[in-house]
């Protein structure tokens, strides 16, 4: 037996635990974890440094505003200018001005019914839905084109810019939404040659570029119809991009369809539903409710490519900044009139996009 | 509530509309009927528009002189050869632009992919706004501004910017230097096909070996070690037989050395600036599908970091990366058709574009371009699929 010694001088002090708030700790558990990301992260501050200082000097402490002619633009940085005295044209296009109110009354109305959709809070969506998918493209008809009530025609050779890209995404997507529909229907049926059919379809559009379509709409399609009709140009860039898009809607549908349970059809069957009962009534609500995520980020997809009308000759946002960039009196200020256009491109895509991710979390109701 | 019908009286077969197999039959047989009676009035208009307009069809202009010069072939190309020809050069330059992007595009959106994962948070962001950028802006856009802003507004070829006096940027394109194998060249590239081959052969016995008995080389860096030390011992050996063919600037233009355009530079760009953040998406979210508990599992046995990763996360992340990451390569190739926006010279700008306008065959060219491109989709998903069976995991 070892006799028992007891240690009775006091041991030192630990030093007191590292600070687990406020900006040093936070520095240092997020920027400056080891010699590896601390060179990482000072390589990364001092290119943003570099690359941010000279853009945000010509962007906007160099930059010219306010102006009407080129001569307006002579500090050396960006020329806005170019932007404002152009705006209303890459807004309407040549639709002509005195009718402009026209344009903004259906942007007004869209923008209404889009926060009426959008917004949780307000109520009647059902009402809100067939409202926006079928009264709206016909009123946004009237009022765009005219030629009735009273109201002079606007030929759509001269719809242009923002308005035209509007025009092109929301009637793809709202025609290509009951095609795709149906195909999607067609795609699962169980009849061979609906089902092969369906798959042909699909597979084709989904298989090809949009500028080849673009082009077979632009090239072919007057051979299709008899001689005497006389297709629109902007009328065979749309059924173009709505075949192309409806194969893309089908298999967000499908995805849809998919994401309800099957017990969910076979209760309706039990039940002695007919097949048209079973999904208008039971799948395709429950169905419609998942797509809408699926459907927004086809828009924005949708909404990018449309600046691909370009290339037959329609005047969007895109190929109206274009041509505005060759005028001679302008020349030289091609990064100012991408930077403008990117910029609207980026809000609308950017927001649909958060709003989709936002219902994604929201429908997630699972685990 | 309608009230239930009641059952047909038995030995008596109901009508023909009640029974869903015949009624299937009737419905297909209709619309079988209005698909023909829809392509026949199709047929029928086209034959008399194209008759009207004097246009002969069939494919017999695709022997006739093309008569149009193309700025960048792959292949012998002169403006005396054939349509069929041209639409070879545009098949050629479609595949080697998207060859060089779906690259580019693949390195640029796993790095930013995992650099958005990274515990550094201003790498974190950075990546993070790189892909909420260029994702939201139409690649159209992008292509236009990196062309028509960027790459024709640079000097021209006498103050063309240098690196090193060997590769030059200017408004013509990228020149640079091109490589000119001597006598003898020939066995350094057979060495290096040797070394990979040998290189996967020891892999695949290591991973045997290692199966069999637990025991594992260090393979990946024996391999490595023989790709770069075999061609290079045999390149030596055979007296360095490479020359570079360094371009020079005579009169207004370089001479010598590989001259890349600015169209195919700004295509390139673009594709794969657009691309990649939609890529980087998709390995972010196929890493973050790998529950924790599997990182944490590989740590309790003791697996080291880059084991952890490339054993337990890497193969799991996989399966869910790759069939996302198949439609982007798919959207990638058909997206190398806005090439004609630019005007490089890919398959729908020379054949969709300057045949079709010189012929007038509209049906054909559009009909082949379709055909190529709904080709080139089917043998990248058919390739992807088979990858991606490969990496499944095989469940027991």
């Amino acid at each position: 037996m070892s006799k028992l010694t007891l240690n009775t001088t006091p041991v030192d002090a630990r030093p007191a635990p590292k600070r687990g708030v406020g900006p040093i700790a936070w520095l240092r558990s997020n920027l400056f974890q080891g010699p590896i990301n601390s060179v990482l992260s000072l390589l990364a501050i001092w290119a943003l440094i570099a690359g941010l200082t000279p853009l945000i000097q010509w962007a906007i402490i160099n930059a010219d505003w306010l102006g009407t002619s080129r001569e307006a633009c002579n500090s050396g940085g960006a020329c806005w200018v170019f932007i404002s005295a152009r705006f209303e044209q890459f807004i309407y296009g040549f639709y002509p001005s005195e009718l402009r109110w026209r344009v903004n009354l259906t942007f007004v109305l869209f923008a209404l019914l889009i926060g009426w959709l959008a917004l949780p809070r307000l109520p009647a969506k059902k009402l809100a839905a067939v409202v926006t998918l079928v009264v709206f493209p016909v009123v946004a008809f009237y009022l765009l084109h005219g030629g009735s009530f009273g109201m002079p025609a606007v030929p759509t050779h001269r719809w242009g810019g923002l308005m035209l890209t509007l025009v092109l995404a929301v009637v793809g997507i709202v025609a290509a939404l009951p095609i795709g529909v149906v195909l999607a229907l067609g795609r699962q049926s169980k009849m061979p040659i609906v089902k092969s059919i369906s798959v042909v379809f699909i597979e084709f559009w989904r298989g090809v570029p949009l500028i080849t379509v673009l082009f077979m709409a632009s090239v072919m399609l007057p051979l299709f119809v008899p001689t005497e009709v006389d297709m629109d140009k902007l009328v065979r860039a749309l059924i173009g991009i709505t075949l192309f898009q409806s194969a893309y809607m089908a298999e967000v549908v499908r995805g849809g369809l998919q994401a309800i349970p099957r017990g969910q059809e076979e209760a309706a069957a039990a039940l002695g539903m007919g097949y048209w009962k079973r999904m208008g009534l039971i799948v395709l609500p429950q169905a419609l409710k998942m797509m809408i995520p699926g459907i927004v980020n086809t828009f924005i997809a949708l909404f990018k490519d449309t600046s691909l009308v370009l290339i037959i000759g329609l005047f969007d946002l895109l190929a109206i900044v274009q041509a505005a960039l060759a005028d001679a009196d302008w020349l030289g200020f091609s990064i100012e009139g991408y930077v403008f256009v990117a910029f609207v491109f980026w809000i609308f895509c950017f927001g649909m996009s958060r709003y989709s991710q936002y219902l994604e979390r929201k429908l997630h109701t699972g685990h | 509530m309608t009230t239930p019908s009641s059952p047909p009286p038995r030995g008596e077969t109901p009508p023909f509309w009640r029974d869903p197999a015949k009624r299937a039959l009737l419905f297909q047989a209709l619309m079988l009927a209005a698909l023909f009676m829809v392509v026949g009035f199709i047929v029928s208009n086209t034959l008399e528009n194209l008759d009207a307009r004097g246009i002969t069809t069939g494919f017999g202009f695709l022997n006739d002189t093309a008569g149009f010069g193309i700025v960048q072939s792959l292949i012998d190309y002169t403006p005396q050869s054939s349509y069929g020809r041209t639409f070879l050069v545009g098949l050629l330059n479609t595949l080697l632009v998207s060859a060089l992007g779906v690259f580019a595009a693949t390195v640029i959106g796993f790095l930013m992919g995992i650099a958005r994962l990274s515990p550094n948070w201003l790498i974190a962001r950075i990546a993070g706004a790189y892909v909420e950028i260029f994702r939201n802006i139409p690649l159209l856009l992008q292509i236009f501004f990196w062309y028509f802003a960027v790459l024709r507004s640079l000097p021209s070829p006498r103050d063309s910017m240098s690196l090193g006096e060997a590769v030059f940027l200017n408004i013509r394109g990228l020149v640079v230097p091109a490589p000119v194998g001597g006598p003898g060249f020939v066995w350094t590239l057979v060495a290096l096909a040797v070394a990979v081959i040998a290189a996967i052969v020891l892999v695949r016995w290591n991973r045997r070996r290692q199966e069999a008995t637990g025991d594992r080389l260090p393979a990946g860096w024996i391999s490595a070690g023989m790709i770069v030390a075999l061609p290079a011992l045999v390149f030596v050996a055979s007296g360095m037989p490479l020359t570079w063919d360094l371009p020079k600037l005579g009169g207004f233009n370089f001479s010598g050395g590989i001259t890349v355009l600015p169209e195919l530079l700004a295509l390139w760009l673009a594709l794969s600036i657009y691309t990649g953040a939609f890529i980087a998406e998709i390995v972010r979210s196929g890493i973050q599908a790998v529950s924790h508990g599997q990182t944490e599992a590989a740590r309790a046995l003791s697996l080291s970091g880059g084991m952890t990763l490339r054993l337990v996360v890497i193969p799991q992340a996989m399966r869910v990366i790759i069939p996302p990451l198949t439609s982007q390569y798919l959207n990638l190739i058909k997206n190398s058709s806005l090439a004609t926006a630019i005007g490089y010279p890919d398959l729908v700008s020379v054949f969709a574009g300057t045949t079709l306008n010189q012929t007038g065959q509209a049906i054909e060219v559009i009909m082949m371009t379709m055909a190529v491109y709904l080709t080139l989709s089917l043998l990248v998903s058919m390739f992807m699929n088979w990858f991606n069976a490969r990496m499944a995991l095989v469940e027991r």
